[in-house]
């Protein structure tokens, strides 16, 4: 068959009595614990602890200040040299699959992040090993582009879309797999004002639980809280109006 | 010829199953070149032609994707004529217009969804012997993909290079490029891993 829909256990598709309810039963913790990180020789994050439990957490920081490390870390991308990271209390050295399962993930790209040639297939590509049959995958996928305005896109190849409709279509095949929890690094850094504004708009409409790395303050003055990294610490960790003053502040 | 290039479609090709399109072609092929004369030729080239008007696909969506083969298949016209004589060159040269065309047609009324079962489903029997066909399916796709994202890296640094009066420069051309397509393969493994290509 396919690289979608064989058999095996559902991964990834789970009923939730909350979802009617309009989202996930409640955000989840991510608690990062004394986390060290280094590159060779080159230490990217020092001596990190965070527990992360709102609903919309912002994290901003310079070029190289290490917040794409730490969004790496939620997922189990980056497994830390020192400490430790449990996502709703599992260890992501251990339980890295489980933790992915729980935390989709959206990289600055959507090129590197697209692995298949046309949208639908794509999306269909996230929901291979779900046990779900061939008609019930293709239901929805369509359901899903749907969704994020790509119906009209399904059968195109992905190299024809145009920036937004990727970073758009790398959305949808994150989210069709319903995780609890949207880690996004820099998802709008390639996208144009008006994308932009799509993008923010679509991420303040999930039910989901969002982390947001972005170098656009305006993104995440909304969120709950905000998370300022620099030269791989915590500097700043609070409510928007207070983070991105000292942020402001931080670079002058 | 290049894939990613799905021309939508009900007509009797797009409706045929995978595996009997790609037996037919086989089949086609071994005819083509077991027989090469200009009856076959001929005879293949109506098939084209046929096939292009029931598919939908239309003649010029097939010849602008024959129309690289130009660059080899003028001197080899040519090297041909003289070596073996121009009827035999014109029926050697036709009979490769026609079998990318033959394949063309099936590759442009295929979804490659569909053309990667075909081909995962073909690689079952060598489970036993350590071949992955979920696998050979997802390099498959990746090769697909990858060939419009190396595409437009090429672009990008051939703009560089111009951008920077180094036209002519190979090294210009090179070396960056292959240092953008290693740091894609990077992000890209990096990408398959968020999506639990490996969580088994």
């Amino acid at each position: 068959m396919s690289v979608v829909g064989t058999g095996g256990r559902p991964r990834g598709v789970r009923s939730r009595a909350g979802e009617q309810a309009g989202g996930p039963a409640g955000p989840l913790t991510m608690a990062i614990e004394s986390v060290t990180h280094r590159y060779g020789e080159r230490v990217v994050l020092q001596s990190v602890d965070l527990e992360l439990s709102e609903r919309r957490i912002g994290v901003v920081g310079a070029n190289g200040s290490g917040k794409s490390t730490l969004a790496r870390l939620l997922n189990g991308l980056v497994v830390p040299t020192e400490g430790r990271v449990l996502v709703d209390g599992l260890d992501t050295r251990t339980h890295g699959p489980a933790v992915r399962r729980r935390v989709g993930f959206v990289f600055t790209d959507p090129d590197a992040q697209i692995v298949m040639p046309t949208v639908a297939e794509d999306v269909a590509f996230s929901l291979r090993r779900t046990g779900l049959s061939r008609a019930e995958t293709a239901e929805r996928v369509a359901a899903a582009l749907d969704r994020f305005g790509l119906a009209g896109h399904a059968d195109h190849p992905a190299h024809l879309l145009s920036g937004g409709q990727k970073q758009l279509l790398a959305l949808t095949s994150v989210l069709v797999t319903e995780p609890d929890v949207l880690v996004c690094d820099e998802p709008t850094t390639l996208l144009d004002a008006r994308n932009t504004r799509q993008v923010a708009a679509l991420l303040d409409d999930l039910p989901q639980q969002v982390v947001l790395v972005t170098h656009d303050l305006d993104l995440v003055a909304g969120f709950d809280r905000v998370v300022v990294v620099d030269e791989g610490r915590v500097v700043a960790d609070a409510a928007p109006g207070v983070a991105l003053a000292a942020y402001r502040e931080l670079v002058g | 010829m290049i894939l990613g290039s799905y021309v939508p479609g009900t007509s009797v090709l797009h409706r045929a199953p995978v595996w009997l399109k790609l037996l037919v072609l086989c089949a086609l092929m071994v005819g083509l070149f077991w027989f090469r004369s200009p009856v076959t030729v001929l005879c293949g080239a109506a098939l084209v032609l046929v096939g292009c008007s029931v598919s939908g696909v239309g003649v010029l969506e097939v010849g602008t994707r024959l129309r690289p083969m130009l660059w080899f298949l003028v001197p080899l016209t040519v090297l041909q004529g003289v070596w073996v004589g121009p009827v035999r060159a014109v029926v050697l040269v036709g009979s490769l217009l026609v079998a990318v065309g033959l394949a063309t047609l099936v590759t442009l009324t295929t979804r490659e969804q569909d053309l990667l079962d075909a081909v995962v489903a073909a690689t079952r029997p060598l489970r036993p012997i350590g071949v992955d066909p979920e696998r050979v399916a997802l390099v498959l796709a990746l090769t697909v993909r990858s060939i419009p994202v190396v595409a437009a890296l090429a672009t990008q640094v051939q703009q560089a290079r111009k951008a920077r009066g180094a036209e002519r420069s190979a090294r210009a051309f090179a070396v960056p490029l292959l240092v953008r397509t290693v740091r894609h393969a990077d992000r890209l493994g990096e990408a398959l891993q968020a999506r639990g290509v490996d969580d088994g």
